[in-house]
């Protein structure tokens, strides 16, 4: 077996702030093969942006503490120099971000970004070569008429054909590892789907590795190969993504599963919430970070959930499935409590 | 309903509620799940039995576009809503879904008549006063009743006022309380949706994502509505809160007997909260119906490719499923497709799309559909069903030998409708 193309282990991002020091994210460790998607899923201040931001080396080195190890291509990442760093954005890894009009200039035009994007890594292509390959580009992703709309300024493109510009963009110099984050939120769902079907028949075409961080279970579900479960700046679950989702084993997991509703669904499923809030980064609760918001803690003996902070090891289902928690019998509490009441139909057919 | 004179009321389910409260000192108290799914709830069931609280006729609006230069003519009409019918039963909800543009938030905007509509009526309560052509002065009453439930709860809330001004400005310009029992009902209503109380000395930067928008929602009814409109109230939330604020909502309704016009995009959450669903497409309704048939037996070839467009859960290591393309985007509400409005990116059109707008006909019990080919996915008929109704031919050129007849005039539902097998008109 290869070396997977992104090795993160044990990394750490700190930020210090007036109020104290933000832990957002704490020992993440995941890897993630060429023509493989992994999807990393959690809310917002989970840590599931800043870390992949880590990935290209985004964080201003003068106010963030980045320990661990980030290895893109064998190549260490943490304290890389900028102008190596430069090399290797774009690259070897590149970025789609979800406001597609915050991203884009809009004082230039999309083709002479584009054409800016591939300059900066072929310092030898005419102008017009890069013009080109911008025009190929849009091609590539599905903008009709091409060569005329290379011509236009951002605020000319819908906000599908948007996207599909910075998908062309972060695409141009066939990078080997492709970090979307959250790229279809701000999109209706028609749109949605063309984009996720873009980026899986390029992901195909290219053989890349592709990350994609989101709330949206199911994109994760139509997406991802793997699923990596973040909480408070940890990764808590992680995993092959049929596992994750059908048979999850850390209570977060099951709390994210039964507070969205399911458009094909039973309709006598019950939407139970998560109570509470995300925790502060600033002062993380001790042991289990999920032990005040969590359910089950109560399976558990003695104050172990507050006291000692579980490892992610792998769970009752085998190696490849991590879970970050102190039940002993996960597999039986959701299939007996917890599905019953999120998911009558399933248990049936099961 | 509450009254001001009556002591606060709990809220059903403390558990929901107070989760939301957790802090340092009460870590130790423990939920365990069971209680937990109590408080949650099963989608809204469907009532067939009481009378519409909003009856919406023939509604419009069409914005004027103006030319450039010194003379501003009007160049143009961006059709917004054009012409739509539907009724909210009293205590119900009605979801209204679509892409962006389609018309869905201009709706909720004309009923509570931040625009005035170009034409149409829209009859309310039980007097059935007609909000579309009432005065600011004849209107404020009957703002009480209708109230607004917004997406951002970070911008619909003031920075600048406390929780307890905002909350109680209803109370004050209505002046339905004396201004010593602001602060009382104000209390009340923090506590209904689940804030403490004593918290009404706070600004809005103090809460988080959830709490605002439950802020947003004790601000709509301090008045005691009849009708919310909700746009978009959970898809600016984490998806943990959004499954706290649905719940939240579901109480309400049930327990102060709120009618909902729920306007979103979010498929799933629509078919959770609302036993009737209306698809919205460029200005038009093109389908609506109980949920059953829009979410199972969906007949317009738009619903069916928004429905195949919703990510699955349960699509988990299938891979993507084979979904039905719709190719480009909306056409411009300016200048609209001839007939059917979306022929130009529907896989199904003929000619007759763009010559006959097919109108809003009734197919079921509780099913109305606008296309000349309505069918269910995959078995979509090969002529027009609409042709004999509307007096034109297969190609929808006027035809001498048969008479139109009117069809999808009645906002509710009729007794009886056009069965798609027989093409003849049946009743339960």
């Amino acid at each position: 077996m290869t070396e997977p193309f992104l090795v993160v282990e044990d990394l750490t991002v700190k930020f210090p702030t007036e109020d104290g020091l933000v832990n957002a994210v704490t020992e993440l460790s995941y890897s993630v093969e060429q023509g493989r998607t992994l999807g990393i899923v959690g809310e917002s201040g989970s840590g599931k942006s800043v870390s992949s931001m880590a990935v290209l080396g985004l964080h201003d080195t003068r106010t963030a503490r980045i320990t661990g190890s980030i290895k893109v291509g064998g190549q260490e990442v943490v304290g890389l120099g900028e102008s190596k760093l430069r090399k290797l954005r774009g690259r070897e890894v590149a970025m789609i971000f979800q406001d597609a009009l915050a991203a884009l200039h809009p004082f230039y035009k999309v083709g002479s970004q584009l054409a800016e994007a591939y300059l900066v890594h072929h310092p030898s292509a005419s102008k017009r070569d890069a013009r080109r390959k911008a025009v190929e580009m849009l091609d590539r992703v599905g903008i009709p008429q091409p060569d005329r709309r290379v011509d236009d300024f951002p605020h000319q493109f819908s906000g599908g054909m948007r996207q599909r510009a910075m998908i062309a963009m972060g695409l141009i110099n066939d990078p080997k590892l492709l970090i979307a984050d959250e790229p279809t939120t701000a999109l209706d769902v028609t749109v949605q789907a063309q984009i996720l079907d873009l980026l899986q028949d390029l992901q195909r075409e290219f053989d890349s590795a592709v990350i994609i961080i989101t709330h949206d279970l199911g994109v994760i579900a139509e997406m991802a190969d793997d699923i990596l479960v973040m909480y408070g700046g940890r990764g808590v679950e992680h995993g092959p993504a049929k596992e994750v989702l059908t048979r999850p084993l850390m209570p977060y997991t099951w709390g994210l599963l039964s507070s969205v509703p399911d458009v094909a669904g039973d309709t006598a499923a019950k939407l139970v919430p998560i109570p509470g809030n995300p925790p502060s980064l600033l002062d993380p609760p001790s042991g289990c970070a999920f032990h005040p918001r969590c359910a089950h803690s109560d399976k558990v003996q003695g104050n172990l959930c507050s006291t000692a902070l579980p490892r992610l090891e792998p769970g009752p289902s085998g190696p490849g499935h991590l879970t970050r928690c102190h039940l002993s019998d996960p597999a039986t509490v959701f299939e007996t409590e917890v599905l019953p009441v999120i998911a009558p139909d399933l248990l049936e057919e099961s | 309903m509450t009254d001001v004179n009556h002591p606060p009321q709990q809220p059903e389910n403390p558990a929901v509620t107070e989760g939301e409260e957790l802090s340092a000192d009460n870590r130790e108290q423990r939920l365990s799940f069971a209680d937990l799914a109590d408080s949650g709830h099963a989608a809204a069931q469907l009532r067939t039995d009481v009378e519409p609280v909003l009856t919406v006729e023939d509604l419009k609006m069409w914005f004027p576009v103006k030319s450039s230069g010194l003379v501003r003519r009007t160049i143009g009409h961006v059709q917004a809503v054009d012409g739509i019918s539907f009724q909210v039963p009293r205590g119900g909800s009605l979801g209204l879904v679509g892409e962006s543009g389609c018309g869905k938030s201009t709706t909720g905007r004309l009923i509570t008549r931040l625009y005035t509509p170009t034409a149409g009526s829209m009859r309310f309560g039980e007097k059935q006063v007609d909000l579309a052509t009432m005065s600011n002065r004849e209107l404020k009453p009957i703002r009480r009743d209708v109230q607004m439930i917004f997406q951002d709860p970070y911008t619909s809330l003031n920075p600048r006022h406390t929780v307890g001004a905002i909350i109680g400005a209803p109370l004050e310009v209505h002046k339905v309380v004396p201004k010593n029992k602001v602060l009382p009902r104000v209390q009340e209503l923090l506590e209904i949706v689940g804030l403490n109380p004593e918290h009404y000395n706070r600004y809005p930067n103090e809460f988080s994502g959830g709490q605002r928008q439950r802020i947003g929602i004790a601000r709509a009814l301090t008045l005691n509505p009849k009708l919310l409109v909700a746009d978009e109230p959970v898809s600016a939330l984490d998806v943990s809160i959004q499954a706290q604020v649905i719940n939240l909502l579901q109480e309400l309704q049930a327990e102060f007997d709120i009618a909902f016009l729920f306007i979103a995009h979010d498929l799933a959450v629509v078919r959770h909260f609302c036993p009737e669903v209306a698809v919205m497409y460029l200005g038009k309704i093109v389908e609506i119906a109980d949920r059953d048939s829009i979410y199972g037996h969906a007949h317009h070839p738009y619903t069916q490719a928004l429905l195949s467009a919703v990510p699955d859960i349960k699509s988990a290591g299938h891979g993507r499923r084979e979904r039905i393309r719709l190719e480009g985007d909306v056409p411009s509400p300016i200048n609209p497709p001839s007939g059917c409005r979306f022929r130009t990116r529907c896989p199904l059109a003929q000619e007759i799309c763009a010559k006959v707008e097919p109108p809003l006909l009734q197919i079921g019990p509780r099913h109305k559909v606008a296309c000349h080919f309505a069918g269910e996915i995959g078995r979509h008929p090969a002529t027009p069903v609409t042709a004999g109704l509307l007096g034109v031919d297969k190609q929808g050129s006027p035809d001498p030998g048969t008479t139109p007849q009117p069809v999808g005039t009645n906002p509710g539902y009729d007794k009886e409708w056009f069965d798609l097998g027989s093409q003849q008109m049946v009743s339960a």
